[in-house]
């Protein structure tokens, strides 16, 4: 062999930075493997783009082109001003006009219709005389998110439109009355609250996945044997693994952000440097959270389930799907324990309030706190040997 | 420092037991600096499970020992420096190309320019042109030959090799044999499982292990010499025949086909001897004693050991 004839210099081995060198060595193998990983590779960017897309668009409480009908018992000049006015809004898309109550409740209830005004007989008449008549509303509950939103538009948009009418000056009082049939709910979340919420919830999702992998794949693949034959500390392990990916997810933040504002007109009041630095740590906090399940988890499938059984809570306790505030105080005890809840405090208050280091110190503190609980425990339950 | 004995591995009693299956069984054995020593055994007899424990990838159940001078339960990470470990399945990154894999492994180490270590190495294993190939895309042989180059790198003195030559083809395996001995001439210390006899013949000394416990070591002649086999070479008609018909007679522990002969063993001569000689007498077979080729020792030793262990 080749060996007998060109013997290799041989290399002196430095033992000053170990530390770092070994780190650094492990994460440029990481970097490679992830390069390598085509897949992977692109879901780092497909993903938040997608799931902001989708969900930024489709998590939208503001009603849009609802179909309606309108019951007509009397054609009047008020009654098809009152119409118009709806129309405008885009919020509704009258797409039937009916004359029978029976026709108004099946389309109602068939589905065909989400949204029915019925105006009642003798309206523009009780209008004139001041009576204050009712103009009934039935919105279809299946949906009330929708549902409440439409109806607390209403009285707004009819009031303006009819400011430019003839029968009606400028009263202090509307000049009938909107009698619903669902309640009305101030709670108006919209895309302005959506998109600060998707950040954190994108880069939980991305981040957990990425790590919760990456020892056990070292086990399947049988690469673990050699890595441990090496003299590589736990710590080391730990270090190459998460640094590749703190990056990846500093770039899904940054595209997260960069779409909320561009597309979605989301405003970012407070620092970006702040922003930055904050979401650093909370990519770091559920890298760690991940690598940690995967040092638990004997197989991928369980490193799956794990991570599964970590997100679900942090979506819907956290306070991004439900209001923190409403939840019973067990539930916001476990809230608290969750990267999320803390990260999403923080990243609506920059975004939409401009709040400052000042004002967001504890969840900060938390986020740091769980981030060096979760490498303290993987760094303990990492296996040094085969045993 | 822990050169000064000459002695590379000494370890006494140790054991091992996985889930409350005894693997390895009150094992001693020594190794001297710069040989190479073949660890020979049937499959599952705990060889893997010995070079795991050597390496520190194992905390031993009992037993202690050293290896290079050091403790191998309380410096494994003293070892692991010292010590290249070529391990069974290959365990290189299948997903990063040659010159990748060594480099990870050079700085890993904190060898002084990592790529000059890595560039070195593709030269010295005969992979120029393959540097930027994936190692999952390389052949059993160039697979085998990367994993050696990768233990070799850190300049090891113990090397570790747990059935390196499984699946490879014969040429590669000769080169592999001359690269092992050429490491050895430069002071290496190499252990080494196989199942082949003709690389037990091609080591300084080797040790038979099966079931767990060491049942043979010594030098080849050694091992031979104290089996105290009697063998007789039988060639002429029906073989097979005469095979079916001496297994199981009285003083004849194995009866083995080698290809146009027959190699009919005992330990006790005298009974042995009683009943062959019918046969010797008819006519058209050719009797030889002959010296046990350490195959017949090991299958002797393998079928005592069942009958004894399991």
């Amino acid at each position: 062999m080749s060996a007998v004839e060109h013997p290799a210099p041989r290399r002196e081995i430095r033992e000053r930075l170990g530390f770092l060198r070994r780190s650094y060595a492990m994460l440029v193998k990481e970097f490679i493997q992830l390069k390598r990983d085509r897949v992977s590779f692109a879901m780092i960017v497909m993903l938040p783009v997608m799931q902001l897309m989708l969900f930024g668009y489709a998590i939208n409480t503001t009603p849009h082109h609802l179909p309606s009908a309108v019951l007509l018992q009397e054609d009047s000049d008020l009654a098809r001003s009152i119409l118009k006015a709806l129309e405008n809004t885009a919020y509704f898309r009258f797409i039937h006009e009916v004359h029978d109550v029976d026709d108004f409740d099946n389309l109602l209830k068939s589905g065909k219709v989400l949204f029915g005004v019925e105006i009642p007989r003798g309206f523009e008449r009780a209008v004139r005389r001041g009576d204050r008549p009712a103009l009934l509303v039935a919105a279809d509950a299946t949906d009330p998110v929708a549902a409440s939103a439409a109806i607390g538009s209403l009285g707004m948009v009819v009031q303006t439109a009819l400011k430019h009418d003839l029968y009606i000056g400028d009263p202090p009082e509307m000049p009938f009355e909107i009698r619903a049939h669902a309640r009305y709910n101030p709670a108006a979340a919209s895309s302005l609250n959506i998109v600060p919420g998707l950040v954190g919830t994108i880069l939980t999702m991305t981040m957990l996945i990425f790590t919760a992998l990456s020892v056990t794949r070292e086990v399947e693949r049988g690469t673990m044997e050699s890595l441990l034959s090496m003299p590589i500390k736990p710590v080391e392990v730990m270090f190459g693994k998460i640094i590749p990916y703190v990056l990846v997810g500093f770039v899904q933040a940054f595209l997260i952000i960069s779409i909320g504002v561009g597309l979605f007109g989301v405003p970012v009041l407070g620092n970006l440097v702040l922003l930055a630095l904050l979401s650093t740590l909370f990519i770091t906090t559920n890298l760690s959270i991940g690598y940690t399940i995967s040092t638990l988890v004997q197989n991928q499938l369980q490193a799956m389930q794990m991570s599964m059984m970590f997100f679900l809570p942090s979506i819907l306790l956290s306070g991004f799907m439900f209001p923190f505030a409403g939840m019973p105080a067990w539930a916001q005890y476990l809230g608290e324990c969750l990267p999320l809840t803390h990260y999403l405090r923080i990243v609506r208050a920059i975004m939409l309030k401009g709040a400052t280091m000042q004002n967001l110190h504890f969840d900060a503190l938390a986020l740091a706190a769980l981030m060096l609980l979760a490498m303290t425990i993987a760094v303990t339950r990492f296996r040094r040997t085969l045993d | 420092m822990s050169s000064g004995n000459g002695i590379a591995i000494d370890v006494k009693g140790l054991t091992k037991s996985f889930g409350g299956r005894e693997v390895v069984h009150d094992l001693s054995m020594q190794v001297k600096r710069g040989s190479i020593y073949g660890f020979l055994g049937p499959n599952g007899s705990g060889k893997t499970t010995t070079i795991r424990i050597l390496c520190g990838l194992l905390t031993p159940d009992s037993g202690e020992g050293t290896c290079l001078g050091y403790d191998i339960r309380r410096d494994a990470g003293k070892i692991k420096r010292k010590v290249g470990y070529m391990t069974q399945r290959f365990s290189l990154y299948q997903d990063l190309s040659v010159r990748e894999n060594l480099e990870f492994v050079a700085r890993l180490y904190g060898l002084t320019d990592a790529r000059g270590a890595a560039r070195d190495m593709i030269k010295r294993l005969g992979l120029s042109g393959r540097e930027e190939q994936l190692a999952g895309e390389l052949s059993g042989g160039w697979k085998q030959r990367l994993a050696l180059g990768a233990c070799t790198l850190p300049n090891p003195q113990l090397l570790l090799l747990d059935e390196p030559t499984a699946g490879v083809d014969p040429k590669a395996r000769r080169d592999f044999w001359n690269e092992i001995h050429a490491l050895a001439a430069e002071g290496l210390t190499v252990l080494v499982s196989t199942h082949y006899m003709d690389e037990a013949e091609r080591c300084h000394e080797i040790a038979y292990i099966a079931y767990g416990y060491l049942l043979a070591h010594g030098t080849v002649e050694e091992v031979i010499a104290k089996s105290a086999l009697t063998t007789y070479t039988v060639t002429g008609e029906d073989l097979n025949g005469l095979g079916a018909a001496l297994t199981g007679k009285p003083g004849i522990d194995m009866v083995a086909p080698f290809g146009t002969s027959l190699h009919v063993s005992g330990r006790d001569v005298a009974a042995l001897e009683d009943s062959i000689a019918p046969w010797r007498e008819k006519g058209g077979l050719h009797w030889q004693k002959s010296q046990p080729s350490l195959e017949d020792v090991f299958i002797e030793l393998m079928g005592r050991s069942k009958d004894n262990f399991q």
